[in-house]
């Protein structure tokens, strides 16, 4: 056994336990927790220093070192000596392997705090297990081995922990055995980190001089290192601020989990606070829809509660009988979170099967689980020298910021606010894997401070009034199809049929509403986004909207789709060949773009999507305008 | 206290247990809120005391939405049946119990069949029961600090149709975000106190007053010491080897399981400090007293687990 257990420390008063077991335990009720992470690289003896954690704690019982030192003379690294490393590395593959694989997480405690330690990999191709790892940890030990200084593995663990956000760092320069205790060399390591650590943003850490194997300045202050004045590991693990206060000082959120309602007389919303405090008599409101009502119970089984904060899951009653059910979000009335549908997010890859963007997977964020789209990666990050870089995916393991959209919009807040409401994973639709791990910044509608307001006079309101059902019905094909003749066709027959119609027509729009935006995709996407909302709000208002623009995208029309309520949205492809609507051409725009006066002409340099499943297809070969009137009629109004 | 930072000393401030419970109790409704037919393991030892005690307060004031299953083996304490029927009635939860027929059919025991008994009764049982159920999520009262393998393993371990884990492909589990998707056929083994330590439990049930088998206090039983074991003759099913003689010793039991298999330690300690206090003081893991991590050696709990074992 190492020497170094001679000045062996001891965590827990084991004379309090033989003498006074109550107040022990009084003490260790009232203990808090700590959560951290240790990364280091393959040889920067990570397992040895938790194993010694772990040994010094008394966490180790006489039959485990019995198997520890016999499994240290088998396969152990240290010779005669007891390989700390054993212990801690779990399954017989990596045992074999002699590296760890996969987060483990492991258990001990001193007399101040209870501590969970994940215990994450520094193999290259293991960032999806350091940031699993990161992702519940309040705090991160960086293992440096003093003999090599700081490598890439550490400016990417470092680079990791911060984007996973947490604030307290440990740079712990282990192996200072095998440099002699040398304080200059020390010295120049923690400078070079410092200034590593600043220019990524890291603003503080807490640097100290260790030896994992020898035991210095691990829970005894190391008598060869009599230079170091700061505490030992452990003490500052111990005795490190948890910056729970600031979390209750936030405004309260709680993403449902469940609605408790045993009978009629009771109904209640479960979940886990995730930021802020409550009281019986505190308005809330519910996201997304808006609406508001007061906590009027806080329930637990040991009786209600006057105040619950963050941390505590716990069953909220509203004083009003309002919609709210799982996938919602409770917040404070006054200072609700954002809703939103479209966002900056950084991504890491964590499948093999790379990102395909444009795929829908689900993405699951508080209790909600919605569909959501990536976009093409703005760019990748090297987490090894923090360039960005051009990339058309992420394959396993990558980092990179790209657009998230979603399908429905979601109540969130950027990740460096709320972990709990800016983190989130995919999940593949086909394979149910877990594929990635994101963290929103911001939303990217300028409105992302509009919030919901409920109407009291709803949609079917205006529906009933009207006495019939609203409906969208989207004509989409090429210019001079027959959209507009059609679609005006059909109007006239609504309206003599007693209807409350509206044609929207492409032309028209863009004379007022779309007059700034041109032909290129990106403003053919923001003029169907436009029209789609323009559409969604006249069905609500009770009417039956008719629109006629080329929409040549699948994407954009299914997006509309999604906007409307189920069975309102009819898709109508007016299906005229090219050639046929090129021979037409009825406002001679064919010609103009074959002779290269018009850019971006839909059929002729700008692709055009068909619908693969339309609700109604009209060959304009094969019927007349007024046939092909009827055939819509029928279907919206059977 | 004066290294607390003032800011911190302000707000109210969650213990450790507080925060195991909260998290535990969020698991537990996870699972209800995303899967169809959940049920909870209960093997009535301490660990299922404290995940039953865990279920009840989640889902207050309903009891909670799913039944307990207990895959019996005919071969626990008299103590433990009792108990079972009593938390049973008590949470208003419906109780399944399910005897492997095949087990039943050939009167397999602990005393002439080794580990086949194990891996009938429990591992096989426990398929069985899950199948015939068709039970989708099942709780377990495993903890990560029990064992090595334990602590690489996921809150939400998935299983394949034919029950086996891989330990190569579980899903990364971040923040508090559970995927609990799955295809037909497979189902997940949910551990909502994974990250509870033996003393964490201990300290619940006292802080709780959460009713526990009288086995795990001290008392006067009848005992005999056998392959370096101290075992208690719990009903005249006991087949005494020649010479044996039952003696009366004050003992108790750090963990529970089938009777023949599950070793006590002698103990004057009746209350539950005075329990937690040997806990603290004693040199020896609480797997020790189970005759299971003994068959293969190594890695035998990983072996068992990509089997099917819990």
């Amino acid at each position: 056994m190492p020497g170094s257990l001679a000045q062996q420390p001891v965590y827990e008063a084991d004379g309090l336990i033989a003498e006074d077991i109550d107040t022990y335990l009084d003490r260790h009720q009232h203990k808090s927790l700590l959560r951290f992470i240790t990364c280091g690289s393959v040889d920067d003896g990570k397992s040895t220093l938790i194993g010694r954690l772990l040994y010094d704690s008394k966490m180790i019982f006489e039959d485990q070192l019995a198997t520890l030192e016999a499994d240290s003379r088998k396969l152990g690294t240290q010779g005669q000596n007891i390989d700390f490393a054993l212990l801690v590395d779990g399954l017989a593959a990596e045992r074999e392997q002699g590296i760890t694989i996969d987060v483990a997480y492991r258990f001990f405690a001193t007399a101040e705090r209870k501590f969970i330690v994940a215990d994450t990999p520094g193999h290259e191709q293991y960032t999806r297990n350091m940031v699993t790892g990161a992702s519940t940890a309040d705090l991160a030990v960086i293992l440096i081995d003093a003999r090599k200084g700081v490598l890439v593995q550490t400016r990417r663990h470092s680079y990791l922990a911060h984007l996973l956000g947490i604030r307290n760092i440990v740079l712990a320069v282990n192996k200072m055995d095998l440099i002699g205790y040398d304080q200059a060399r020390y010295e120049a390591i923690v400078a070079e980190y410092g200034a590593f650590a600043r220019s990524i943003g890291i603003e503080d850490f807490m640097p100290m001089p260790i030896s994992g194997f020898k035991g210095d300045n691990i829970t005894t202050l190391s008598e060869t290192m009599p230079w170091y004045r700061g505490p030992t590991l452990i003490r500052h693990l111990e005795t490190v601020p948890i910056d729970v206060a600031s979390d209750q000082r936030k405004p309260f959120r709680m993403p449902v989990q469940w609605v408790n309602r045993p009978n009629l007389d009771f109904r209640g919303f479960s979940g886990l606070i995730a930021s802020g405090t409550v009281r019986p008599g505190n308005p809330v409101r519910v996201l997304p829809s808006g609406k508001t009502s007061t906590v009027s119970r806080i329930v637990t089984q040991d009786g209600d509660l006057d105040v619950a904060v963050a941390g505590q899951s716990v069953t909220l009653c509203l004083a009003d009988e309002i919609d709210c059910s799982r996938g919602d979000v409770l917040a404070a009335a006054e200072e609700p979170p954002q809703v939103a549908d479209q966002f900056e997010a950084t991504v890491v890859w964590m499948a093999d099967e790379a990102l395909l963007p444009g795929r829908p997977y689900w993405l699951k964020l508080g209790t909600r689980t919605v569909t959501a789209t990536l976009q093409q990666p703005k760019y990748q990050i090297n987490v090894n020298s923090l360039e960005h870089l051009a990339a058309k995916t992420l394959d396993l393991n990558a980092i990179g910021v790209t657009v998230v959209a979603t399908d429905q919009p979601i109540t969130f807040e950027p990740y460096a606010d709320n972990r709990q409401l800016g983190g989130f994973i995919l999940i593949d639709k086909q394979t149910n894997a877990t594929v990635a791990a994101g963290m929103l910044h911001f939303s990217l509608r300028r409105a992302q401070n509009v919030h919901w307001q409920a109407l009291d006079v709803t949609r079917e309101t205006h529906a009933r009034l009207k006495n019939q059902s609203p409906a969208v019905v989207w004509f989409t094909g090429l210019s001079g199809a027959g959209k507009s003749t059609i679609a005006n066709l059909v109007e006239k027959k609504l309206v003599r049929m007693n209807r409350h119609t509206f044609l929207l027509d492409g032309d028209n729009i863009r004379h007022g509403l779309n007059r700034d935006l041109g032909f290129t995709d990106a403003d053919r996407i923001e003029n169907i986004r436009r029209v789609g909302h323009v559409a969604k709000l006249m069905s609500d208002a009770g009417l039956i909207v008719l629109t006629a623009f080329i929409s040549p995208f699948r994407a954009e029309r299914a997006m509309v789709r999604a906007m409307m309520p189920p069975g309102t949205f009819l898709e109508v492809h007016i299906d005229t060949p090219l050639e046929e609507a090129e021979r037409r051409d009825v406002k001679g725009l064919y010609k103009k773009a074959r002779a290269g006066q018009l850019a971006h002409f839909t059929g002729i340099d700008s692709p055009y999507e068909p619908p693969e499943a339309p609700d109604i297809r009209i060959d304009t070969t094969r019927m007349t305008p007024e046939q092909a009137a009827d055939l819509i009629i029928e279907r919206l109004i059977p | 206290m004066n290294h607390i930072d003032l800011k911190e000393r302000e707000a109210v401030r969650l213990t450790h247990l507080q925060r195991l419970e909260a998290e535990s109790i969020h698991i537990l409704r996870e699972v209800v809120a995303e899967t169809e037919k959940p049920v909870m393991l209960y093997s009535v030892g301490k660990d299922s005391a404290v995940m039953l005690h865990l279920a009840r307060k989640a889902f207050y004031p309903s009891p909670p939405p799913f039944p307990l299953l207990h895959v019996d083996t005919t071969w626990k304490f008299k103590a433990m049946y009792e108990m079972r029927d009593r938390m049973a009635r008590e949470s208003g939860m419906e109780l399944l119990v399910h005897h492997n027929p095949e087990a039943v059919e050939k009167g397999i025991n602990p005393f002439d069949h080794g580990p086949l008994h194990t891996d009938l009764w429990k591992t096989e049982g426990l398929k069985q029961a899950l199948d015939l159920h068709g039970f989708d999520a099942a709780f377990g009262g495993a903890r990560r600090d029990e064992e090595k393998s334990r602590a690489k393993e996921r809150v939400f371990s998935f299983r394949s149709a034919s029950h086996r884990w891989d330990p190569k492909s579980q899903r990364p589990e971040l923040w508090n975000l559970y995927n609990a998707r799955k295809a037909k056929g497979e189902s997940i083994r949910v551990f909502p106190i994974s990250n509870w330590t033996e003393l964490d439990i201990w300290q619940y049930i006292h802080l709780n007053d959460i009713p526990i088998v009288p086995l795990y206090f001290a008392a006067r039983r009848p005992t005999v010491e056998r392959d370096g074991m101290l075992l208690m003759v719990d009903d005249e099913r006991f087949p005494l080897r020649p010479g044996e003689t039952p003696v009366e010793l004050s003992i108790r039991f750090r963990t529970l399981g089938c009777y023949p298999l599950t070793g006590a330690v002698e103990s004057e300690a009746t209350t539950l400090p005075a329990v937690i206090q040997e806990m603290l003081l004693t040199t020896t893991s609480e797997r020790q007293g189970r005759a299971i991590d003994r068959d293969a050696g190594a890695g035998s709990m990983e072996k068992k687990k990509q089997e099917g074992y819990f």
